[in-house]
């Protein structure tokens, strides 16, 4: 099983080798993201920009100008905080052919805490307009995103984790932009999710599963653009819709399934995620339990919801 | 005034520009005129002696760039576009009104001819940084220029752009300093200090050519109303061509130069003439038609 971040800088590589067009920036990150890949096989497409993450969004929109395809690599605070407004006036107004390779999101950013952990990316980067936001979910779909946004024309966010990211896919995985997945089928419950948590909360389903409560998944993996269709589609055969987020309940994957379904087919949707709260620097383990967002504590959450829902 | 002949149709040029543009805002309701008066025989200079540009076509591949990091001097930039020929001078007159080409602005995205979208202070310099590494990178041969304001110099982002562009040894770059004294509306001048401006410079007393030395740009000193100074001094960096270092041109302005009415004047950073203080400016500049 590889991480997350060992999967972007291989891939990285894979598509330097075909593709002289493609540079990475880096912020002075490159040994922790793993872009260092990159730098060792392609050196002369690899642009050291130092800690200055503004000017490396700007310097990427002039790279873009001549034809190259610029893939910023820092982590994902550093892009959604720091360089916000680069990122909207210069990369996104524009549509310049930009990608942004945003490191370490949500709360699992390796024991570092409050600073690194971003749980408000998805609800700034889907605001934005004319911006493309993945969060993909394995290193199947991680690969099949980035070799989708290469070959795009325009601005993409791609939403990485930091570690291991169980397999949900296998190598046949091609990426279409707005599909969702249905990883597990069910009657009682619905979870819906995006990232890697789609994984823990295809396991939290099998726990529901033994318990008699028969638990449904699907995976969002383009927050932008999102096929609503699909979405409505995938929830209509469900009284209970439970969105899952490893990020704030507000304005991301929650608020986009509550915004469709409120439209388009009403039903009841519960939130479940980082509660408008700070972060802490801690093992893996131990956020998920607290967040909620283990298989364990999640299918907990669920059927405590599910009870009282039904009461 | 240049007591050079060469520079007779150029400082013309300048007048009619500067016409343009308080003359543009005033009939939009709306817009900058300190900033765009500041920079206007930079800028003419520029478009009509130093960049290659090719009126016929905007986007053409080999053209000089340049980007107005100060965006919101935008209709010193348009008036001087549109006289060059670049677009109608006619069009002037959508500036700020609806399905403009003509933003309040640069919009990159809406008109041919400009090379980076700004307005939001700090980035272009940051754009000419990858213009000027791309061009490197592909073997070509175009110059970029980045206008910066002396308030603008304030961002934080600038100053990322100043660090990192002499360690690509970007020859092939250039900044321009609009140092016209004033900003918006900055900080009130202590009576004792003398100043060419009605409020405090934004680097009063600083020594920015040592600093922006020791950074590693080459920094040239000129003032930026004398073509006689401007056009060696933009002559000599492209000319220079990919050196090893970029290039700080610290152009000493006035803001609002050019009109009694606005020269050194901090609130002309916008402001919109009346038709008596147009009619006052027309004769000023020596311009025979009047504000409808």
């Amino acid at each position: 099983m590889k991480a997350m971040r060992d999967v972007w800088g291989e891939t990285l590589v894979a598509l330097g080798d075909t593709n002289e067009n493609l540079l990475v920036l880096d912020a002075d990150l490159a040994n922790s993201t793993k872009a260092d890949k990159f730098a060792k096989a392609h050196p002369e497409r690899f642009l050291q920009m130092g800690i200055a993450e503004q000017n490396f969004v700007g310097a990427a929109v002039g790279l873009a100008t001549v034809g190259y395809i610029p893939w910023l690599s820092s982590f994902t605070v550093f892009f959604t905080h720091r360089a916000l407004d680069p990122i909207r006036m210069l990369v996104a107004q524009t549509q310049a052919n930009v990608k942004i390779g945003a490191a370490y999101a949500g709360v699992l950013t390796g024991l570092t805490g409050k600073t690194h952990q971003d749980v408000e990316d998805l609800a700034i980067m889907r605001a934005m307009p004319g911006m493309t936001v993945l969060a993909p979910v394995d290193r199947h779909e991680c690969e099949a995103a980035m070799r989708w946004a290469t070959e795009y024309q325009g601005p993409v966010y791609l939403r990485l984790a930091r570690d291991v990211c169980p397999d949900v896919f296998d190598s046949n995985y091609a990426f279409v932009p707005g599909r969702t997945y249905t990883l597990k089928q069910g009657k009682d419950v619905l979870l819906v999710s995006t990232g890697p948590q789609s994984a823990r909360c295809k396991e939290a389903a099998q726990l529901l599963d033994h318990q008699g409560i028969s638990t449904g998944v699907l995976h969002v993996p383009s927050i932008k653009p999102l096929n609503g269709h699909e979405l409505v589609e995938a929830c209509e055969p469900f009284g209970l819709v439970v969105t899952v987020e490893e990020h704030n309940i507000h304005g991301g994957l929650g608020s986009l399934v509550t915004e469709i379904l409120s439209e388009h087919a009403p039903r009841k949707v519960v939130r479940v995620g980082i509660e408008d709260r700070w972060g802490e620097s801690a093992p893996n383990e131990f956020l998920l339990d607290l967040f909620q967002l283990s298989p364990a504590r999640l299918s907990e959450r669920v059927a405590k919801i599910l009870r009282c829902t039904k009461s | 005034m240049s007591a050079n002949k060469d520079y007779r149709e150029l400082e013309a040029l300048a007048r009619r520009g500067r016409w343009l543009a308080i003359s543009t805002v005033a009939k939009s309701g709306a817009g900058h005129v300190g900033g765009p008066f500041s920079a206007m025989d930079l800028l003419i200079a520029l478009y009509f002696r130093v960049m290659k540009v090719d009126p016929q076509n905007p986007r053409w591949s080999e053209r000089d760039r340049f980007i107005l990091s100060k965006g919101h001097s935008s209709i010193g930039l348009y008036v001087v576009m549109a006289l060059r020929g670049l677009f109608p001078i006619e069009e002037l007159k959508t500036f700020d009104k609806g399905n403009s080409r003509l933003q309040g602005h640069p919009d990159v995205t809406k008109l041919p001819g400009l090379d980076a979208s700004t307005g939001s202070l700090g980035q272009g310099l940051s754009v000419g940084l990858g213009m000027a590494l791309g061009a490197r990178m592909r073997g070509e041969k175009y110059h970029t220029f980045v206008m910066i304001g002396d308030g603008e110099l304030q961002e934080g982002m600038i100053w990322e752009a100043l660090d990192i562009a002499p360690r690509y040894k970007l020859g092939n770059l250039t900044a321009i300093l609009d140092w016209n004294g004033l900003q918006q509306f900055g900080w009130i001048l202590p009576i004792d200090e003398e100043h060419r401006g009605d409020r405090k410079d934004p680097w009063p007393g600083i020594d920015l050519k040592g600093i922006f030395e020791r950074l590693g740009w080459q920094v040239l000193e000129i003032n930026g109303h004398e073509f006689s100074q401007i056009i060696p001094a933009l002559e000599r960096v492209k000319a220079l061509g990919d050196t090893d270092r970029p290039t700080m041109i610290l152009a000493h302005t006035v803001k609002g130069k050019g009109v009694r009415y606005t020269e050194g004047k901090y609130e002309w950073h916008s402001k919109v003439a009346t038709s008596e203080e147009l009619r006052v400016i027309a004769e000023e500049l020596g311009i025979e038609e009047v504000a409808a």
